[in-house]
C-alpha cells in the first residue's frame, strides 16, 4: 500500500533490527522445551540426579526471562516505529489536505477528511504495531519449530503441518467471507446514521405531520439491514475461539498418540528417549499454535485497519487541481479582469458561469448580486483560486491568476467568508493571522482595523482586551460580533483587493452602513469586491453587476440599473418601497 | 482465544453497578437463552478441565511401560488398544467441547445483536415521544453519538464480556480444583508462579493509565486543531497561514507522539507478559514435578496434566482483567444510553377520547401563561382571539421567541396555566395528533428527507395520489422545476441533489398544501434565500392562506401590512398586539421603530 512509502531506511534499519530481535525470541522460545526434555528424562529414566533437573531448569527459566526482555525491547522499537510512523502519515495528510482546493475539499467533506486524519491513522497505528510483532514471529515460530520436529519424527511434524495448515485456512476463509462485509457494515452504519440526524432535525415537522410511524419504519428499515451484516459477520468469527481449541487440544492428544506408536516401534535405546521428545515436541507445537492465535488477533484488526489505509492514501494519492504558478510580482496594482470566463463544477451538466466579461479598476467599489444560484458567489471563488476557470481566464494585476505562486495572489487579497470563520486563540491572533510578505502586523494596527470594523465596543468591554479568548468556531460570540472580528482580519492584511462574500448580512443595518462608510474612507485605493443580498448595501457601489443563471444581465450604478435592468428592479421592488426607490 | 487489546482508557461509569443492573433487566426477553449459552460455556470448560486426567493416563501408561522395561529388562509394548478408548474419549470430550462453546458464541452473538438492535430502535423510537423541551436543549450530536458509538460499544463489548467472564471464572475455578485434586504440592506451585506474574502485570496496567490519559489529551488537542482548519480551509488559505498551521500541527504531532509511543509501547507490553507468565508457571510446574517424579513422589502423567492446567488457569487471569475492562466500558455506554431510554415521554393521551372536530378555524388564547424553564414566564397572561380565516402575523427580532407561540399552538409546548381554544374547545383535551391535524405546517427550516420528491411532498400519506401531488405543486410554483430533475417526480433527494434552498421551501410549501389542514402556521422565508426567490414564496403562501386561519412568522414587515393581528415580540415577550394601523401610529413603538429601520430587522443577539 502507498502509505508504507513513507518508511525512511531508518524504518526499514529499525524493521530489520526487530525481525533479528524476532529471530532471537523464537530461538530462545524453541531452546525451552530442549532442557525441559533433559528435565523430563532425567525425571523419568533412572540415573539421574536432581542437580541435573535443578540446573536445567534454571537455564529454562534464563531462556524465558531472555525472551521477554528481548521482547520488551522489540516493544520499545516497534512502538516507536508505529508512532513515528503515524506521526509522519499524520503530517503527510495534513499538509496534502491544505494544499486542497475547494473541489477536492467537497469530493470528500470536510467531516471525512477530518476522520481520515485522525481515526484511520490511530487505527492503522495500532494494527502496525500489533502486526510488526505478530505477524513477523508467527511464520518464523511455525517453520522453524516444524522443521525441528522434522529432524526427530516426521510424524510429529506432519500432525503440527496439518494443524497449522486447518488454522491457517480458516482464518483466511473468515477473512475473506468477512472483508467485504466490513466495509458493508460502515456504509450501514452511516445510514442508520442520517435516519436517525434526519429524524432529529425534522422533529417538528414529523410531529406536525403525525409522521412519527413513517419514519420509524424507515429508521427500522436500516437498522434491519445493520444487524443482518453485523449478525453475519459476528457468526463467522465466533466460529474462530472454539476451532482454536480444538485445534491444539488435539494436536496434544495426536503428538502423545503419535508417541505411543513410536514407543512400540523404537528399539530399547530409542524408547528411553520417547517421554522426553514427546514432552518437547508438544510444547513446540503449543508454541506455534499459539502463535497463530495472535495471527488471528491481528486479522480481526486487520480489515479495519486496510479500510483505513486506503482511505488514507486515497486522500494523499488525490491530484491536485489546482498547481501553483511562478509569478511573485506585478507592476499594475488592485486590478481585475474576467476574460470569457465559463465556469462548471466537475460533474455537473451545465456551466454555473457562461462567458463573463468584466474589467474591474484600482479603487473601484464593485458589487454582485443576483438570486440564489445566479453564481455571485462562484464568481468572486475564482479570485482567490478556489475554484480554476474552466474556460477564458481571471487577470489580477494584468496577470493571470494561475501563473502566481498562490503565496503571492493571496498577498494580494482580503477575503471575508459569509460564514465567519473564528479560530481558537486571542482576539489578536485571530486578526494577525496568515502571513503576508514583507507586511508585519502591530497592535496600533489591530486596533485600527478592529476600529473600522465596528468591533471596538465589543473588544474593549472585554477585560483582555485583545488578548481575549476567543473559543474554536467563535462559539463565544454572537454572529454579528464574529463577522466583524473577520472583517478586522481582512483590514488587518491591508490588501490591495477586498473581497466580501455576502459578508454584511449578518450584521445590522446600522452597523452594516457605519462599516461601509469607514471601510470607504480607510481604503481609498483599495479595490472593494462584494456580494450582497441587500440592495441598501450596494447601492453606493461604483459599479453593480446584476447575474441571473449565470450570465451577467445587467453593470452599471444602482440609478442607471434600475432604469435599464429588469431584474434589478425586481429585486430593487422586493426590498424596498416605491417612494424610497425614487428618493433613493 | 485472546481477546483484542482495546485501547484504553476505559470510560467509567458513575454508577456502574445500576448500569449493569438496567442493561441486565433490558436483556430480560433473553433471559433463557442467555442462561442455556452460560451452560454450555460452563459445560465447555469443564469438559477442557477433564481432559488433562485423561492426558495423564497416556503419559502413565507410557511411563509405566518404559518403568517395566527398565525394571525386568524385556521389551513390553504400550497397550495401543487402551490408548486409543482413551484417545476416543478425549476426542469425544474436545469436540462436544468445542460444540458447546460454539453454541455458545452463537447465542451470544444472536442475543446481543438483537439487543443492539432493538436499543438503536427504542431510541429511535424514543425520540418521538420525548417533550420538545428536551430535544431543544441537548444537540444533536450528544444523542447521535448514543445512537451509534454507545450501542456499538455495547455490540462489542457484551457478547464477550458476558462468555468470557463466565468461562474464564469456570476454567479457573476448575483448574484449581483439578489441580488440588491432583497434587497439592505442584497445585501451590502453579498457583504461586501464575500469581507472581498476573501481580507483576497489574502492576504495569496501572502504572500506564497516566500515560493514555496523557495520550488522549494530546490526541484530543490535535485533532481540535485539524478540525478548525479543514473547516476554514478557505480562510487558511487566502491568508497564507499554512505554515503557521502545519507549525501548530506539528507541535502538537510531536507531543502526540512524545506520549503515544509510551502507551503503544506499554500496551504492546501486555501480550510478551502474558507469554512470560504462562512459561514462568510452566518452567515451575516442571521443574518441581520432576523432582517429585525422580524423588518417586508423584507419576510422570500428574505432570503432564499440570502442564495443560498451569495453561488453563493463567490464561483466565488476563482474560478476566480484559472482561472486567470492557464490562466497564458496556457500563459506561449502557449508562448514557439508558439516561435517554429513561427520560420523561409526553403524557400518555390514550384516555382521549373526543372526536377530531370539524374545524372552523376560530382560535382563543384565554390567560395563557407559560414560560421554558419553571423558574421564569416570558407569557405571563396572553389573551387573543382569533376568528375564522384571519390572518396572525407574529413579529419581532431574530430571538425574540416568535416560534413560542407556534410551539404552544402545535402543543409542541405544554402552557403552564390557561388554555388555548379551537373552535371553543380546549386543545389540551384533544390528542397531540388530532391538534397536528389541525394545522398545516412550513418552516424555515426547510426539512426535507431521505426519499424522492414525490413523497417528500406527499409526507406519511400514502392516500394522496399523484395527480394532488403535481397539482399542489403546480400552485406552489415548483412544478417546472421538478421536471427538469434527472426523474422528475421520483428523483431522490439526497445531499448530492443540487436544490436550492428556495425550491427547498417551496417543497415543504407543497407538502402543507396537499395535506389541506384547516389552519396554517407559517414561518416565513430564510435570509438565505434571495428576494426574487421569496416573491415567488410569498406568492405560494398567499395562495396557501387562502380562506385559513392562519400564524405567520414574518421576517419582512412588508410581507404583513394586510394581517388582520399583529403581534410585536421582545425577548420572548408579547410586547404589542394590533392591526398596523394602529400599532404604526404608536409613538416610540417596538413596531414603529423597527418598521423605520427600512424593515431591516437587527440581527444582532
Amino acid at each position: 500500500m502507498s502509505i508504507f512509502r513513507n518508511l525512511t531506511k531508518v524504518d526499514y534499519l529499525v524493521i530489520l533490527l526487530c525481525i533479528g530481535l524476532i529471530f532471537a525470541q523464537v530461538w530462545l522460545d524453541l531452546k525451552m522445551p530442549e532442557y525441559l526434555n533433559v528435565v523430563i528424562t532425567a525425571a523419568t529414566s533412572p540415573g539421574h540426579s536432581m542437580a541435573e533437573i535443578w540446573s536445567n531448569g534454571g537455564l529454562m527459566l534464563a531462556c524465558a526471562i531472555s525472551s521477554a526482555i528481548l521482547a520488551v525491547v522489540t516493544g520499545f522499537f516497534v512502538a516507536q516505529l508505529a508512532t513515528r510512523f503515524s506521526k509522519s502519515l499524520r503530517s503527510q495528510v495534513f499538509s496534502k489536505v491544505q494544499s486542497f482546493s475547494s473541489e477536492e475539499i467537497n469530493k470528500f467533506s470536510t467531516a471525512s477528511l477530518i476522520t481520515r486524519s485522525t481515526n484511520d491513522i490511530t487505527q492503522i497505528q495500532m494494527t502496525f504495531a500489533m502486526g510488526m510483532q505478530v505477524l513477523i514471529k508467527a511464520p518464523i515460530m511455525a517453520i522453524w519449530a516444524i522443521t525441528k520436529i522434522v529432524n526427530t519424527s516426521w510424524q510429529w511434524s506432519l500432525a503440527t503441518g496439518i494443524t497449522v495448515a486447518i488454522i491457517a485456512i480458516c482464518v483466511l476463509v473468515a477473512l475473506f467471507v468477512t472483508l467485504p462485509k466490513f466495509r458493508r457494515i460502515q456504509k450501514q452504519t452511516d445510514e442508520v446514521n442520517n435516519a436517525m440526524r434526519e429524524d432529529l432535525r425534522g422533529v417538528r415537522v414529523i410531529r406536525a405531520y403525525n409522521a412519527e410511524n413513517f419514519q420509524e419504519a424507515k429508521f427500522n428499515k436500516v437498522n434491519d439491514n445493520l444487524t443482518r451484516t453485523n449478525l453475519f459477520v459476528n457468526r463467522v468469527l465466533s466460529i474462530m475461539s472454539p476451532m482454536m481449541m480444538l485445534c491444539m487440544s488435539g494436536l496434544t492428544l495426536a503428538i502423545y498418540i503419535i508417541a505411543c506408536y513410536l514407543f512400540n516401534s523404537a528399539d530399547l535405546l530409542g524408547r528411553g528417549a520417547i517421554i522426553g521428545n514427546m514432552m518437547e515436541f508438544t510444547s513446540y507445537a503449543i508454541q506455534v499454535v499459539m502463535s497463530f492465535m495472535m495471527l488471528i488477533i491481528v486479522f480481526i484488526m486487520l480489515p479495519r485497519a486496510i479500510t483505513a489505509g486506503k482511505r488514507v492514501s486515497e486522500v494523499i494519492n488525490t491530484p491536485l487541481s489546482i498547481k501553483d504558478g511562478t509569478v511573485t510580482s506585478s507592476t499594475e496594482r488592485g486590478t481585475i479582469e474576467f476574460k470569457n470566463v465559463t465556469f462548471q463544477y466537475p460533474h455537473a451538466e451545465a456551466a454555473l458561469l457562461k462567458d463573463i466579461n468584466l474589467k474591474i479598476n484600482q479603487g473601484e467599489t464593485v458589487a454582485f448580486i443576483g438570486s440564489t444560484g445566479s453564481g455571485k458567489s462562484t464568481i468572486i471563488n475564482l479570485i482567490p483560486r478556489f475554484y480554476d476557470v474552466t474556460e477564458g481566464e481571471v487577470l489580477v494585476d494584468g496577470i493571470n491568476v494561475k501563473d502566481y505562486t498562490l503565496h503571492a495572489l493571496h498577498d494580494k487579497i482580503g477575503y471575508v467568508s459569509q460564514k465567519a470563520v473564528l479560530f481558537n486563540g486571542t482576539v489578536r491572533e485571530n486578526i494577525d493571522f496568515g502571513e503576508k510578505t514583507n507586511h508585519q502586523i502591530d497592535d496600533s494596527q489591530i486596533m485600527t482595523a478592529i476600529e473600522v470594523a465596528q468591533a471596538s465596543d465589543f473588544v474593549n468591554s472585554k477585560e483582555e482586551k485583545l488578548d481575549a479568548h476567543i473559543e474554536q468556531g467563535g462559539a463565544n460570540l454572537s454572529g454579528g460580533q464574529k463577522q466583524r472580528i473577520s472583517i478586522a482580519r481582512a483590514i488587518a492584511r491591508d490588501p490591495e483587493i477586498y473581497i466580501f462574500d455576502d459578508s454584511f448580512s449578518a450584521l445590522d443595518y446600522q452597523t452594516d452602513q457605519k462599516l461601509r462608510a469607514e471601510l470607504r474612507k480607510h481604503t481609498k485605493d483599495a479595490t472593494v469586491i462584494m456580494v450582497a443580498q441587500r440592495i441598501g448595501t450596494i447601492k453606493n457601489a461604483d459599479k453593480i453587476v446584476v447575474l441571473e443563471n449565470g450570465e451577467m444581465v445587467g453593470v452599471g450604478t444602482h440609478q442607471e440599473l434600475l432604469k435599464t435592468c429588469p431584474t434589478y428592479q425586481e429585486i430593487a421592488l422586493s426590498q424596498l418601497s416605491k417612494e424610497e426607490l425614487e428618493n433613493a | 482465544m485472546p481477546r483484542m487489546n482495546k485501547m484504553p482508557p476505559t470510560q467509567k461509569a458513575k454508577n456502574t453497578k445500576l448500569a449493569l443492573k438496567n442493561l441486565m433487566k433490558y436483556c430480560r426477553p433473553h433471559w433463557l437463552i442467555i442462561i442455556i449459552a452460560l451452560i454450555f460455556a460452563i459445560g465447555g470448560a469443564v469438559l477442557n478441565i477433564i481432559g488433562p486426567d485423561f492426558v495423564s493416563k497416556i503419559a502413565d501408561e507410557i511411563a509405566n511401560t518404559l518403568g517395566k522395561i527398565m525394571a525386568t529388562g524385556t521389551v513390553i509394548d504400550i497397550d495401543l488398544t487402551f490408548i486409543w478408548q482413551i484417545g476416543l474419549i478425549l476426542i469425544i470430550f474436545y469436540v462436544s467441547g468445542a460444540i458447546l462453546n460454539l453454541l455458545d458464541g452463537l447465542i451470544m452473538t444472536q442475543v446481543t445483536q438483537r439487543t443492539t438492535q432493538r436499543m438503536r430502535k427504542d431510541i429511535n423510537h424514543k425520540i418521538n415521544r420525548l417533550p420538545l423541551g428536551y430535544l431543544d436543549s441537548h444537540s444533536y450530536g450528544d444523542v447521535l453519538s448514543r445512537v451509534t458509538n454507545d450501542v456499538d460499544t455495547i455490540g462489542q463489548t457484551l457478547n464477550n464480556a458476558i462468555t468470557t467472564l463466565v468461562t474464564s471464572i469456570a476454567l479457573f475455578l476448575g483448574s484449581i480444583i483439578m489441580m488440588f485434586v491432583t497434587n497439592w504440592i505442584m497445585a501451590l506451585t502453579a498457583i504461586g508462579a501464575s500469581l507472581i506474574g498476573g501481580f507483576i502485570m497489574m502492576l504495569i496496567m496501572a502504572k500506564s493509565q497516566k500515560y493514555f490519559f496523557a495520550q488522549q489529551v494530546s490526541l484530543g488537542k490535535l485533532n481540535g486543531h485539524i478540525e478548525e482548519m479543514y473547516t476554514g480551509q478557505n480562510i487558511v488559505k487566502v491568508y497564507n497561514d499554512e505554515r503557521k498551521s502545519k507549525e501548530t500541527f506539528d507541535k502538537h504531532n510531536k507531543a502526540l507522539y512524545t506520549s503515544g509511543w509510551k502507551s503503544q509501547f506499554l500496551s504492546g507490553l501486555m501480550m510478551p507478559l502474558m507469554q512470560f507468565v504462562g512459561n514462568f508457571g510452566y518452567i515451575a510446574v516442571c521443574v518441581v514435578g520432576a523432582a517429585l517424579v525422580l524423588n518417586g513422589w508423584t507419576s510422570f502423567g500428574v505432570v503432564s496434566a499440570f502442564i495443560i492446567y498451569v495453561r488453563l488457569f493463567t490464561q483466565p487471569l488476563s482474560q478476566m482483567a480484559q472482561a472486567f475492562t470492557s464490562l466497564q466500558s458496556t457500563a459506561a455506554a449502557s449508562e448514557r444510553v439508558f439516561e435517554l431510554l429513561e427520560e420523561d415521554e409526553l403524557a400518555d393521551e390514550s384516555a382521549k377520547s373526543l372526536p377530531t372536530p370539524e374545524v372552523k378555524g376560530a382560535v382563543e388564547f384565554r390567560h395563557v401563561r407559560f414560560g421554558y424553564t419553571p423558574e421564569q414566564d416570558i407569557i405571563h397572561d396572553f389573551n387573543l382571539k382569533v376568528s375564522p380565516g384571519q390572518k396572525v402575523a407574529i413579529v419581532g427580532p431574530t430571538g425574540a421567541g416568535k416560534t413560542t407561540l407556534v410551539n404552544l399552538l402545535m402543543r409542541f409546548y405544554e402552557v403552564k396555566s390557561g388554555e388555548i381554544l379551537v373552535d371553543n374547545i380546549p386543545i389540551q383535551d384533544l390528542t397531540r395528533e388530532q391538534v397536528h391535524e389541525m394545522f398545516g405546517m412550513v418552516l424555515q427550516d426547510t426539512w426535507l428527507f431521505e426519499g424522492t420528491v414525490a413523497d417528500n411532498v406527499a409526507y406519511a400519506d400514502p392516500n394522496i395520489s399523484r395527480e394532488q401531488i403535481v397539482e399542489a405543486c403546480r400552485t406552489a410554483g415548483i412544478d417546472h422545476f421538478i421536471r427538469t430533475l434527472p426523474n422528475g417526480y421520483d428523483t431522490v433527494i439526497d445531499e448530492n441533489t443540487s436544490i436550492s434552498a428556495g425550491q427547498k421551501q417551496l417543497i415543504t410549501i407543497a407538502r402543507a398544501m396537499v395535506q389541506n389542514h384547516p389552519m396554517l402556521i407559517l414561518d416565513e422565508a430564510t435570509s438565505s434565500v434571495d428576494t426574487r426567490t421569496e416573491i415567488v414564496i410569498q406568492q405560494a403562501m398567499d395562495k396557501l392562506t387562502e380562506n385559513r386561519t392562519s400564524f405567520v412568522i414574518a421576517h419582512r414587515l412588508s410581507t404583513i401590512k394586510n394581517a388582520d393581528i399583529i403581534l410585536v415580540m421582545q425577548h420572548g415577550d408579547i410586547v404589542e398586539c394590533g392591526t398596523h394601523e394602529e400599532l404604526i401610529a404608536k409613538e416610540n413603538g417596538v413596531y414603529q421603530t423597527l418598521y423605520n429601520s427600512q424593515f431591516q430587522q437587527a440581527e444582532e443577539n
